[in-house]
């Protein structure tokens, strides 16, 4: 493909990913690499995997083929509590926020964990309410009570709290208004700047070609093209091919 | 009227108390199994056994030592310590499959336990004295203290159970586990480790059920089979999954037990809460409080 | 041209199988002790009212946890016509019996069938539970905890025969009773009905998306059940001549689950075999052991075993082709 100059270790690379639902075969080979730092784009069409490969790289899947890497290690058979704990953060499609729980109770979940002192988690606190102010005021309330677009930031909010590496965010602006899919915006680029790495799924082509620096396209259950964010705009031929209505 | 005289209302009364002290006992026998089920989607078939066993550490500590109290203690700890080492062996490697086989699991290990209890203890009831020897009097009766302050203490264990669910790291934890078991994984929380704490909890709380009503009622090995079924009306009946509503009708049904015995004998009174099974079975198949909840 | 040897057909090997294990028990008698005919026998009857459970836990995907129920109420109609009609007779017994537990397969079924997997098992279970405390308390009737004793009836068609039951002959009788009904239970399990059955162990939801009225044909399923399991108490009572409600306790229903998942569930025969597989354990280890030592405590484990490491029991492997 085009010259994309790699560093040492890739953050996350996956090799001949083969999985199954049921007797469905879904992925059917998929590779790919994330450089620390990075953000990359999984861009497709509804149902070639894009959602299925970041649940196999969490773990919430199982691969039947092939393997996951993580700062050069295999990580296919770890448990996904496990992958949380070691930088990998996962944000679903349709959020999946803890309905019952409150927003602070929700975040919680994201900094109780081993080695964080308490000044520590004040101090992510801080940062999550200054990037998400209006979750500051909500929280002591349900998770199930906030809108979608609040729930989309908690759900970002308390993958922060995981302090990661990498960042697996699926579709966040599914189902938002302009506004707030901005808003989401800022965040990805605010992320980049502090060097998270994210993998972004999205059928947001324009979005995603602005904030991420490479791009892979899926089609059923492949890799059918990746290149430079830079090297494509929303016209390209490619994109018509693998995207188009 | 005539009528009103004919109620027997100090006999009512009494079996009030009675009925509350008894359904404070099952509501916590009941909470145990609710919480595993609720959380884990395991239905403990070997919860009676672990009361029985719990009641029969406490007699032994009880009496090498002479302390009731730390009778308890020990019981719900070593039962607890079981629980654990029962579920990581036998009921882990079942996690993803059918939900009948941990039925079927638990019912196996309830067989060994029970019939490990027959054989090294015989099937004589044995019997242990209070704690607490005083009585005061209730009308006509000189009630014991015990069983007003067994009711205190079963009422204080739940409540610190709630507040433990409420407030504590690892009830968030476990709330969290209960709503959405695949993102309480992905953000961090070890979930097999959730599952056998609860498991443990549960356990102890069987047992220190089974150490408070030990006083009461004398201990033998078949004593758990009784009390796990009436756990389990309580629990259909409450709500399965559903912690309110298990502790209300636990109190209910033993309310309702307690006044039947005034007319029946105690062995036919229990078809009072068969009764409330069908009924509930026949007009709120959910439960009095339950909802169908969404996973 | 070499002619192909015609490999044998699937039903030819099984008919000749059937034959074969048919012959072998229509000749134990002359080869066994008493003891071991009756031991023989009691296993068949066993068998049989795993086999009734198998419906349900292997044909429609649900486990009963009270089958004792069946059992017992089959064990007590029998009981009921032989001492009420003078001279007792063998065929009002099965009739009574199988009256018996059909009505309570009905009754246990309306209610049972209102919920779903787990639910359903502990329904059940605890619905056996109250015909067990109706039975113990209410002894005018039933004899209460002592049970019912009764002889055993003449085998007699009328006009043609009329002769005593020897072990032997009882033997050959349960052994055609439980026989019969592993053939009619295969019938069904084959048929379009049976096959309605598993699917909806399949997907409940999309059998019933496909418009079946999948609670009555649960409601079936738990009553053919029931009456199997009601046959096999009247099976016992004749070859036993007691009836104690001990049979209608939780443990019973608790054997049969036994006998059924390490025998193999879903294969019918299965559990005839977990039942003689499950009391030829209890008997070895009773005589090395002696008589005071707790079998259940390595059956347990036995039984705890298989659920984890051969979940389709001793059977399981040949679950398909004893389907076909």
């Amino acid at each position: 493909m085009s010259a994309v100059a790699a560093s040492a270790t890739p953050l996350v690379q996956v090799e001949g990913l083969h999985t199954y639902y049921g007797k469905s075969h879904i992925l059917h080979g998929v590779s790919l690499t994330v450089q620390p730092g990075e953000v990359v784009g999984l861009l497709g069409r509804n149902g070639v995997g894009k959602s299925t490969t970041l649940k196999s790289i969490v773990g919430l899947v199982h691969a039947a083929q092939g393997q996951v890497l993580y700062e050069g290690r295999s990580v296919t058979s770890v448990p996904p509590h496990k992958l949380a704990q070691i930088g990998i953060a996962y944000v679903p499609e349709d959020r999946r926020i803890f309905r019952l729980l409150t927003v602070m109770e929700n975040l919680r979940v994201g900094f109780d964990r081993a080695g964080v002192t308490e000044q520590r988690k004040r101090e992510l606190l801080d940062k999550v309410f200054a990037y998400f102010p209006v979750l500051a005021d909500r929280r002591n309330q349900a998770g199930g009570t906030l809108s979608g677009g609040e729930q989309q930031m908690l759900a970002i909010a308390r993958a922060m709290m995981l302090e990661p590496k990498i960042i697996l965010l699926d579709e966040p602006t599914e189902g938002l208004m302009p506004r707030m899919v901005s808003q989401i915006r800022q965040i990805i680029e605010a992320l980049h700047r502090e060097g998270v790495a994210i993998l972004l799924v999205e059928q947001n082509v324009p979005l995603t070609l602005e904030t991420s620096q490479r791009v892979y396209i899926l089609e059923k259950g492949m890799v059918r093209h990746h290149c430079a964010s830079s090297e494509i705009h929303v016209d390209h031929d490619v994109i018509k091919q693998y995207l188009g209505v | 009227m005539d009528i009103l005289s004919s109620i027997p209302w100090e006999l009512l009364l009494i079996q009030t108390v009675n009925g509350i002290v008894t359904g404070m006992i099952l509501a916590l026998v009941a909470s145990g199994l609710t919480l595993i089920f609720g959380i884990m989607d395991v239905v403990n078939f070997a919860h009676g056994e672990l009361f029985m066993l719990g009641a029969y550490l406490g007699v032994i500590v009880v009496a090498t030592t002479g302390n009731f109290w730390i009778g308890l203690v020990v019981a719900a700890g070593v039962v607890a310590i079981l629980g654990a080492a029962l579920q990581v062996s036998t009921l882990r490697p079942l996690i993803g499959r059918d939900p009948l086989n941990t039925i079927l699991v638990t019912f196996g290990i309830s067989l060994i336990l029970q019939n490990y209890a027959l054989w090294q203890f015989g099937t004589v009831v044995r019997k242990v004295s209070e704690p607490i020897g005083s009585y005061f009097t209730l009308f006509y009766l000189q009630y014991p203290w015990y069983r007003i302050f067994v009711a205190g203490l079963a009422a204080a264990i739940i409540g610190a159970l709630y507040v433990f669910l409420k407030y504590s790291k690892f009830g968030v934890w476990i709330r969290a586990t209960t709503q959405d078991r695949t993102m309480a994984q992905a953000m961090g929380i070890p979930v097999p480790l959730v599952y056998t704490g609860v498991f443990a909890l549960g356990a102890g709380m069987a047992a220190a059920s089974g150490v408070l009503f030990a006083p009461l009622g004398g201990v033998a090995p078949t004593m758990g089979l009784d009390w796990v079924l009436k756990a389990f009306i309580v629990v259909v009946v409450g709500g399965m999954g559903n912690l309110g509503g298990s502790i209300v009708a636990a109190i209910l049904i033993s309310l309702l037990e307690a006044y039947a015995s005034i007319w029946v004998s105690p062995s036919q009174a229990v078809i009072v809460s068969f009764i409330a099974l069908i009924l509930t079975l026949l007009f709120k198949p959910t439960g009095l409080f339950g909802t169908t909840v969404t996973r | 041209m070499p002619e192909r040897k015609a490999a044998l057909s699937h039903t030819t090997i099984y008919w000749i199988g059937f034959c074969v294990v048919m012959a072998l028990l229509i000749a134990a008698p002359f080869a066994l002790s008493t003891f071991w005919q009756r031991f023989l026998t009691e296993i068949l009857i066993w068998g049989l009212l795993a086999m009734s459970s198998d419906l349900l836990i292997g044909y429609t995907g649900m486990v009963s946890f009270g089958h004792s129920v069946f059992f017992g109420l089959g064990m007590y109609g029998a009981a009921a016509a032989l001492l009420m009609v003078k001279p007792p007779n063998l065929w009002l017994a099965i009739l009574f019996g199988l009256a018996g537990a059909s009505g309570a397969g009905l009754f246990v079924a309306y209610f049972s069938t209102r919920v779903r997997d787990i639910y359903f098992a502990i329904t059940t279970l605890i619905f056996s539970q109250i015909f067990y405390v109706i039975i113990f308390t209410w002894t005018s009737v039933t004899g209460g905890e002592n049970g019912l004793l009764f002889s055993r009836p003449h085998f007699t068609i009328p006009f043609l025969v009329d002769a005593r039951f020897t072990t032997a002959t009882m033997h050959w009788f349960v052994l055609a009773v439980v026989a019969g009904s592993y053939l009619l239970l295969r019938r069904i399990t084959q048929s379009p009905f049976g096959m309605v059955l598993q699917s909806i162990r399949e997907n409940e939801a999309r059998t019933r998306a496909i418009g079946f009225p999948v609670q009555r044909y649960k409601i079936v399923a738990v009553m053919l059940s029931g009456f199997f399991a009601g046959l096999a108490g009247v099976l016992y009572a004749l070859q036993n001549e007691f009836a104690a409600p001990d049979f209608v306790y939780f443990v019973t229903s608790g054997d049969t689950v036994i006998f059924n998942v390490i025998g193999g569930i879903g294969t019918l025969v299965g559990p005839i075999v977990g039942a003689g597989f499950f009391q030829l354990l209890r008997e070895m280890l009773s005589r090395i052991f002696g008589d005071q030592f707790p079998y259940l405590i390595p059956a347990g484990f036995v039984f705890i075993a298989i659920i984890i490491f051969l979940p389709q029991g001793l059977l399981g492997f040949a679950r398909r082709w004893l389907n076909k």
